[in-house]
């Protein structure tokens, strides 16, 4: 079991729309226009690559956002986006969502396995569930399923991607000329997993990734997916609304993986909102409320103020057992990206982690192959 | 040479040699068939000659032979999205094509994939339609093999429409984001559509505007009456294994004849055959290597493996060196499993393969080389560039999909010598018009096309 590291603290970045303050478009700096081209991307996560985040969270869902024609909407496929940041980005872990409602395994382990190929090693998975009547519509196969049977499909497609990535251990390819077999058969594995839900016989068609099992992340801020979290993540978000909130829950979520036998990493949520000072960030989550004409509901803690205060508030929550890290949620992304990378990442000092992939630099071993 | 007209201009697509036998790993210059510095090579390589687009072809089961996994020739391959994704991140004007099944894919997934894969690649997304489909394969998904074979090109018919209705449904004709007035994505139906059928009961919103290309471009790739009307009827081109001259021409003219009942014209409609190539200093040095890389992709088990799905049995008592067997093939046509080509009379294969050792005084091997040879253009770049060009001036093809032999460098000498002599001969572009594949493949706007009467 990989230990963890007290002193490392992880920085990650949730890359969402203009924002995850859904007018955050109309603001001058937001590059709406841009929304859907690659550019937008690549400037905003290479910046943060640049600039020391150790992971891109790029949410995504399959139902067009609900808010009125006042709020963006529309969103590239997180997977498409991830994989078009791979080859361009040098350090950054890339850690799409993808749903497993409606969506096949067997896609979603290649998918994932080809960027942790083509990032050589920094691909993770947020596993998702679609809950809605909505998306059930976009795909007419299934009836809504209760939040129970969701969340035990998403534990099956996580065991399925999980043994297809282990389906070729890493030595399975021979090229032995004398006997004419490129691939020793017996290194391939069938996963023949019967599940509930559905069945998938296996092996992948791509082979074993660098990281062999890419790092899956669950969002636990819904009581509901707390178990799948501790029983299957890997980097594990949660939601408080202080820092000692946050501390006990990730102390309760350590206690009860190390119960399993697990190591995980306990992410806080902070939603952020930058300004020159107070006054400028009040002022700005004002402008946004009125567009919305509505208050703003963070997610979790809400952080609003100038650089420094971040950073403060940062090394409380390092300071604090239990937290290995947040994920920052900008409301308004380009401006958020551009001060955090500038200025709140460097005053933390944090040590540049070292490892060939994000699974080491983050700390955890490679994981041996279940079929080795 | 006077030219009074624009010659027909050659298009070209560089094919990441994929799993079969085409590939031969054991060349020392064989590198990784899944580091993504391979596709990187050949991508930058391709664009480099200026070509339309780069090309993966999909296999979603690993193929079998008696039972286990075939072992023989290269195995393994990335999801076709995330490479094409990452393959456009190193590119800035060569085409993304890949080959999606249409049996295993839903379509509001496909449409919001493809839309993507075009926004980030700046309009040079294209989807080669594949209808492959049985329970085999079905056994990696929810869906499973059920889909009944005739009712293969009725769903990928019905996913087209679906997805087209999905790419169409944010209107264009107002800006998506209007500043002044605060309005994001002007229409206050954004994305609605709905697709009622007999393979799919879909409504909703789509995700996406409309992407740069409008549509994605479609490619297809089957060859039976059902799969040509498909193709004529939705496909901007065709990847077919139709590679001679005389096989050439009449698929050229018998597809493109399908083309005016859904009011389309010849334009509209590429048809690009697979194309292998050898080259050397003259004729005399290309047939000899040529003959190396057949013994290379054929060897000795390849041979006799090859024979096993003919003769539906284990032959692997014999010999590749000797004669045929002289025992009788079986009716079991399962022996191999996840390869496209089936032999449909295997008796009558056997006979007409007997005969040809006989009379020829081939071994097996030998005899698998001749009856597998698939080495279309063989000589000196200026004999190929010729031989190319005069297939598609006398409408063979309007081009070729190239599929090299060695992974990744395997086209690099093909675009140092081959593409300079069809520039000369004013058959291939010196610099790419456009940024977008459509306007390499010299395509329309797909609503700039005339409204096609809907196959079924
Ligand atoms: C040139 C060519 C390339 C093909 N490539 C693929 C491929 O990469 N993956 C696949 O699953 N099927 C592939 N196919 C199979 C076709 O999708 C089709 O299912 C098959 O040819 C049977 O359909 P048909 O009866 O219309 O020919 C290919 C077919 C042709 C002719």
């Amino acid at each position: 079991m990989s230990e963890r590291n007290s002193e490392a603290f992880l920085v990650g970045l949730e890359f969402e729309g203009t924002g995850v303050h859904p007018h955050s478009w109309r603001r001058e700096d937001s590059r709406a226009e841009e929304l859907f081209t690659a550019s937008y991307w690549v400037d905003l996560v290479t910046a943060a690559d640049r600039g020391g985040v150790d992971l891109a969270f790029f949410p995504d869902s399959f139902a067009l956002q609900a808010e009125g024609r006042q709020a963006t909407r529309g969103r590239l496929e997180a997977v498409a986006t991830a994989a078009r940041l791979s080859a361009v980005t040098s350090r950054i872990g890339l850690i799409p969502t993808a749903t497993v409602t409606h969506t096949e395994p067997f896609h979603i382990s290649k998918a994932i396995a080809s960027i942790d190929f083509s990032s050589s090693g920094r691909a993770g998975w947020q596993v998702e569930v679609s809950d809605t009547d909505v998306e059930v519509s976009l795909f007419g196969r299934k009836t809504l399923q209760s939040n129970e049977s969701l969340w035990e499909e998403a534990s099956e497609a996580i065991e399925v991607v999980s043994r297809l990535w282990d389906s070729w251990e890493d030595d399975a390819e021979i090229r032995d000329a004398a006997t004419g077999r490129f691939i020793d058969r017996d290194k391939l594995h069938y996963i023949d997993f019967e599940g509930k839900n559905f069945s998938v016989k296996g092996p992948s068609i791509t082979p074993r990734s660098p990281q062999g099992q890419p790092l899956i992340t669950v969002d636990a801020s819904r009581l509901e997916a707390r178990e799948l979290a501790v029983q299957r993540g890997d980097l594990i978000r949660i939601s408080a609304s202080d820092v000692n909130e946050a501390s006990a829950t990730a102390r309760l979520v350590h206690d009860h993986a190390a119960k399993i036998d697990r190591c995980v990493r306990v992410l806080l949520d902070v939603d952020v909102l930058l300004g020159a000072d107070r006054g400028a960030a009040d002022d700005a989550l004002a402008e946004l409320e009125e567009w919305a004409a509505a208050p703003y509901v963070p997610k979790s803690l809400f952080y609003r103020g100038d650089s420094a205060g971040l950073i403060a508030l940062l090394r409380e929550i390092r300071g604090n057992s239990g937290l290995d890290g947040v994920v920052l949620r900008p409301l308004a992304l380009a401006s958020g990206v551009e001060k955090i990378a500038a200025d709140v990442l460097p005053e933390l000092n944090l040590r540049p982690r070292t490892g060939p992939t994000l699974r080491e630099r983050l700390g955890f071993e490679l994981p041996v192959n279940q079929f080795a | 040479m006077t030219q009074n007209r624009i010659r027909k201009q050659v298009h070209l697509g560089a094919h990441f040699p994929g799993v079969n036998n085409t590939t031969v790993w054991t060349d020392p210059a064989s590198k990784s068939q899944i580091d993504f510095s391979s596709f990187e090579h050949l991508a930058r390589s391709a664009e480099r000659g200026l070509f339309d687009f780069f090309f993966l072809a999909e296999g979603l089961r690993l193929r079998e032979h008696q039972g286990k996994v075939h072992d023989l020739d290269v195995v393994g391959r990335p999801d076709t999205f995330s490479i094409l994704n990452a393959v456009a991140g190193v590119t800035t004007h060569l085409g993304v094509a890949g080959t999606i099944n249409t049996t295993f894919n839903e379509p509001y997934e496909l449409a919001k994939q493809f839309s993507s894969l075009d926004h980030l690649s700046d309009g040079r997304a294209a989807w080669n339609l594949v209808t492959s489909s049985d329970a085999f394969t079905g056994e990696n998904f929810r869906r499973g093999g059920y889909l009944e074979h005739s009712q293969r090109y009725a769903r990928a018919n019905e996913l087209v429409d679906a997805v087209r209705t999905l790419w169409d449904s944010w209107s264009t004709d107002r800006p998506l984001v209007d500043r002044e007035r605060g309005i994001f994505a002007t229409d206050q139906q954004v994305g609605q559509f709905s697709h009622t059928g007999e393979q799919f009961d879909i409504s909703g919103r789509f995700e996406l505007p409309r992407s740069p290309q409008g549509h994605p471009v479609l490619l297809q790739a089957g060859d039976s009456d059902e799969g040509r009307e498909f193709g004529a009827a939705k496909a901007d081109a065709i990847f077919t294994g139709h590679g001679t001259l005389d096989a050439g021409k009449a698929f050229y003219a018998d597809v493109k004849g399908r083309l005016a009942k859904y009011g389309r014209t010849h334009a509209d409609l590429k048809i690009l055959p697979a194309a292998t190539f050898v080259l050397g200093d003259n004729a005399a040095d290309a047939q000899e290597k040529a003959y190396q890389i057949r013994r290379q992709q054929v060897g000795p088990q390849t041979a006799i493996a090859f024979l096993e799905q003919v003769w539906g049995r284990d032959l692997s008592q014999y010999d590749a060196d000797g004669p045929l067997p002289k025992e009788d093939p079986t009716d079991d046509v399962n022996i191999t499993r996840g390869r496209v080509r089936h032999v449909k009379d295997p008796r009558a294969v056997a006979d007409q393969w007997r005969a040809k050792s006989e009379a020829e005084n081939l071994s097996i091997r030998e005899l698998i080389i001749e009856v597998t040879a698939r080495q279309q253009f063989v000589g000196s770049a200026a004999e190929v560039a010729a031989e190319i060009d005069s297939y598609v001036q006398s409408d063979a093809s309007d081009g070729f999909i190239l599929v090299p032999h060695l992974t990744p460098a395997g086209l690099d000498e093909f675009i140092d010598t081959v593409v300079p002599e069809l520039q000369d001969r004013g058959s291939f572009r010196t610099e790419y018009a456009g940024t977008t594949l459509r306007s390499h493949l010299g395509l329309r706007h797909p609503h700039e096309q005339a409204e096609g009467v809907r196959a079924s």
